[in-house]
């Protein structure tokens, strides 16, 4: 208790702290140290950015006020009262929400019954009815707009979030912890996020934003925590330091942006032809798009998420049927084809959901080796060389920088970061002629997105066309030649440069929002 | 506290099971299922410890014993394997029992009313059974492929289908022409009997093909394209379908394969043992469903079920045992069977937790 006393002089007059971190000590495994001696208090009221890199422990300090696990050492003090969190149940009733990265909704289930799930006071017969009304009021009060109705399986990420958040407001949080929740919304969905978020302080409420964008914090946060390989560095004002200071607190290093851009006139890869597609819900997604990618060009897809991005990139490979139209590869015609005739072709994929590209159970010389176990080298038709398996995994994780560096570990242990990057060996290393990559830095800290860029641009510089579709406009920006605009299943837009200006950003913007350009 | 030594112990969650929680809870469950056990045998005033005694002894007590054992080993080993594989693959075949009766209607038709020369008997058997068993899973998986019907309710309700037509045809069209008013057909000809070991009950084809197949189930698993393809299927259907790996094949070739072996072991059954069709219980002792134990407890890994049907083959003879010795119904080895699967599904979750012995900080608290 002595510890406490001395250590609330720190809030000051008139400030009341709503959450305070004492010393928490997080060990995962005697190498693995996720939290160390963290300490830091959260006003009521503000939105505080939790700021690091992948690693750096912000995940884990929120499962531990989440009661998901206990921490080892240190306390956690909820509105002065120092509190032992034991289970997710004891942090609702104490006001706690929280938005995970990977949303924890039952896709079958309408998105009032996934809010109600669990709660006393859902009744037996027709749980989701009563519910009805209260949901419409909050998600009209946050302008968290969503049909109560709808299954969660109809919903894109952005709206998932946004069941996610009204779970938590429904269950009267005061505290809403929100792990990366940017990291699957595009620039107007974190716009909207953010209104939400300004609602929820003028009333009172208290987020705790985990983020690894520098420019969000200085956006939203009213404070800032930086933490780097488990340990606080610093709590700071945003307003206080420059985006420079920011990028170096969390990486520890100075970060480097990468070379201008310059047009590309090479051969044709990639060819669509007025191609249509439905989308899951059974409407059209995709409507008689055309769309062209050249050997070493770098096509950036801008959009909001759900105008059919998704689908574009799966008629592509394979995975959704073209309901007219055609898909050339060179002069090939793909239209149809199986992926896996596709993928030999030269197709590389990086998927958006990062669990569909890889087999959680499985090792990561496994999982390197899912496109090229049945051919040669590998395999010359029945069973598979595993020793030339192993030296190549071996090869690749060094190469890619995967880590840990263990063949034999599960890749479900794999970060974030990590797992993206045993797909993009696994998927480059074949030399594609073409690679669509949907959202491939989506959830990465600063120096995987670097990473993966300089990935990319490698794959770029041999030869590969790129179709790069993102929702994060600095990443298009940073990385295309080009960049078509998607809105509606349709291109609305089109532009070429070799250097991007402020101009081009706010008229690729106002694409994304339906205008034409 | 004194010279008095402090045990502490701390539990934690591990990432990831090791081999050794694995087979310590896997063990720890079976000993709770004696325990259990043992309240039965009070029930019938038996002592627990007579009770298994008795047990052990009918198991493993003498040659007698032990090969009796591996008698019932032998179709536990060759169905489970071949559930192990489909389990791998997530298709979950529940209709064994069925494919071994198919397997035994088929080695039949072919040693009593086929006609063919005696040396190509056995193996026109063993390769007939096969294909019937297969072919009778094949049913559900062409449902299952073409119609998402699930395989458990499919697989299951033709087991009963498979049952009743063993009922007709040993009383009606196959009723043995000397056997009066038992239903069974006629003995089989000398030469579709399976050789036995020494004076043994055992025949050695199916024992050796049994562990033989175990080991190369696993090196199929491990090593082949194939079996690659199967894990990937049984792990993530998304994942396999953005490789475009054809589930309906890993579906159909899982079935066929857990299907064909069960009908060999039915094959095994009647060349080996009874060397007529007789009853479908007395054929099968519900091996079918034992063996989807022997699976799911060596964790769908074929290697492993040469270890896990041996061990219910130990079960059901020592079982055999206390149903002859001490008059109990012989029910209750199935309550066995059940006790065991129940204590193994319960303890599963803990064998992904690990106990750290004798940690620092613990006794440093108690020692204040």
């Amino acid at each position: 208790m002595a510890v406490v006393e001395k250590k609330e002089k720190n809030s000051k007059e008139g400030k009341t702290v709503e959450v305070a971190f004492r010393s928490i000590t997080k060990r995962f495994s005697p190498d693995i140290l996720a939290n160390d001696r963290v300490s830091f208090e959260v006003e009521k009221g503000t939105v505080h950015a939790l700021l690091g890199e992948n690693g750096a422990g912000k995940t884990t300090l929120m499962n531990i006020l989440y009661g998901l696990f206990p921490p080892d050492e240190g306390e956690i003090i909820i509105r002065g009262m120092p509190t032992k969190i034991s289970s997710p149940r004891e942090a609702i009733n104490l006001g706690i929400g929280m938005v995970h990265q990977h949303f924890k909704l039952i896709s079958t289930h309408t998105v009032s019954e996934n809010i109600i799930l669990g709660l006393a006071s859902t009744p037996f017969f027709f749980p989701a009815e009563k519910a009805e009304s209260e949901i419409r009021f909050l998600s009209e009060r946050y302008g968290l707009k969503i049909d109560p109705r709808a299954r969660i399986w109809q919903l894109s990420a952005g709206e998932k979030q946004k069941v996610e958040i009204l779970k938590a407001l429904y269950r009267r949080a005061e505290i809403l912890v929100l792990d990366e929740p940017t990291s699957v919304l595009t620039p107007q969905e974190a716009e909207e996020l953010f209104a939400t978020l300004r609602l929820m302080k003028e009333e009172g409420k208290t987020c705790i934003f985990i983020t690894h964008k520098l420019n969000e914090v200085k956006e939203i946060a009213d404070a800032v925590t930086v933490m780097r390989r488990g340990k606080v560095i610093s709590t700071i004002l945003p307003s206080s330091v420059s985006l420079e200071e920011l990028a170096r607190m969390t990486v520890g290093k100075e970060v480097i942006s990468v070379v201008p851009r310059k047009t590309v006139s090479g051969k044709i890869i990639l060819q669509l032809q007025k191609v249509s597609a439905m989308g899951d819900r059974e409407i059209p997604a995709l409507s008689k798009l055309s769309l062209t990618v050249r050997e070493g060009e770098i096509v950036g897809v801008a959009g909001v998420a759900g105008n059919g991005q998704k689908e574009l990139a799966e008629v592509i490979v394979g995975l959704r049927q073209a309901t007219e139209g055609h898909v050339f590869l060179q002069d090939k015609e793909i239209t149809n084809l199986p992926p896996r005739d596709i993928a030999s072709l030269g197709v590389a994929y990086i998927p958006e959901e990062r669990h569909m590209g890889l087999v959680g159970e499985m090792s990561v010389a496994e999982n390197l080796l899912l496109r090229g176990y049945s051919r040669p080298p590998f395999s010359q038709g029945f069973w598979v060389d595993w020793e030339k398996a192993e030296a190549y995994s071996e090869k690749l994780i060094s190469n890619y920088h995967i880590n840990p560096p263990i063949a034999d570990i599960p890749v479900r242990l794999l970060s974030g970061g990590n797992r993206q990057r045993v797909i993009i060996a696994r998927e480059l290393e074949r030399k594609p002629k073409l690679v669509i990559a949907s959202n491939p830095t989506a959830g990465l800290d600063v120096s995987g997105v670097e990473a993966i860029h300089e990935l990319l641009v490698k794959a770029q510089e041999e030869g590969a066309g790129i179709l790069l579709i993102s929702g994060d406009l600095d990443e298009l920006l940073k990385l295309s030649n080009r960049i078509v605009i998607m809105f509606k299943g349709e291109i609305v837009g089109e532009k070429e440069k070799e250097h991007w200006t402020e101009e081009d950003r706010r008229e690729i913007g106002l694409g994304m929002g339906g205008v034409r350009i | 506290m004194g010279r008095r030594k402090l045990t502490s112990f701390r539990v934690e969650l591990s990432l990831q099971p090791t081999l050794y929680s694995v087979i310590f809870f896997s063990l720890l469950a079976i000993v709770l299922a004696f325990a259990c056990g043992s309240i039965i045998f009070l029930f019938y005033h038996i002592s627990p410890w007579i009770a298994y005694q008795t047990f052990f002894r009918g198991a493993f007590g003498s040659w007698y014993a032990f090969s009796e054992t591996l008698k019932r080993t032998i179709p536990l080993l060759l169905v489970g394997e071949g559930l192990a594989l489909a389990f791998r693959a997530q298709v979950l075949n529940i209709g064994a029992e069925g494919q071994i009766l198919l397997g035994a209607v088929a080695a039949t038709w072919v040693a009593l009313f086929s006609g063919l020369p005696s040396f190509l008997l056995l193996p026109t058997m063993f390769l007939l059974g096969f294909l019937a068993g297969a072919g009778w899973a094949l049913i559900p998986a062409f449902f299952k492929t073409r119609f998402a019907v699930n395989e458990v309710l499919s697989t299951l309700m033709l087991n009963y289908v498979a049952s009743n037509l063993v009922l007709y045809l040993i009383g009606g069209p196959w009723k043995g022409k000397g056997v009066r008013g038992f239903t069974y057909t006629d003995t089989f000809p000398e030469a579709a009997w399976l050789k036995t070991m020494g004076i043994t009950r055992v025949p050695y084809f199916t024992l050796l093909t049994g562990i033989v197949l175990a080991v190369g189930g696993y090196i199929f698993l491990k090593k082949s394209a194939l079996g690659f393809e199967f894990r990937i299927v049984g792990n993530s259907s998304e994942t396999a379908k953005l490789l475009g790996i054809s589930e309906e094949k890993i579906v159909l070739f899982a079935m066929f394969l857990s299907g064909g072996l069960a009908g060999f072991a039915g094959v095994g059954e009647v060349a080996g043992i009874h060397h007529l069709l007789r009853h479908p219980d007395h054929i099968s002792l519900g091996y079918g469903y034992t063996a989807i134990i022997v699976a799911w407890l060596a964790r769908a890994n074929p290697l492993a079920t040469i270890f896990t049907s041996f061990l219910f083959g130990a079960l059901l003879s020592g079982g055999d045992a206390l149903r002859v010795s001490l008059g109990i119904p012989f029910q209750v080895v199935s309550v066995f069977n059940g006790l065991i699967l129940f204590f193994l599904i319960s303890t599963e979750r803990l064998s992904r937790y690990r106990i750290i012995w004798g940690e620092e900080k613990a006794v440093e608290r108690s020692g204040s």
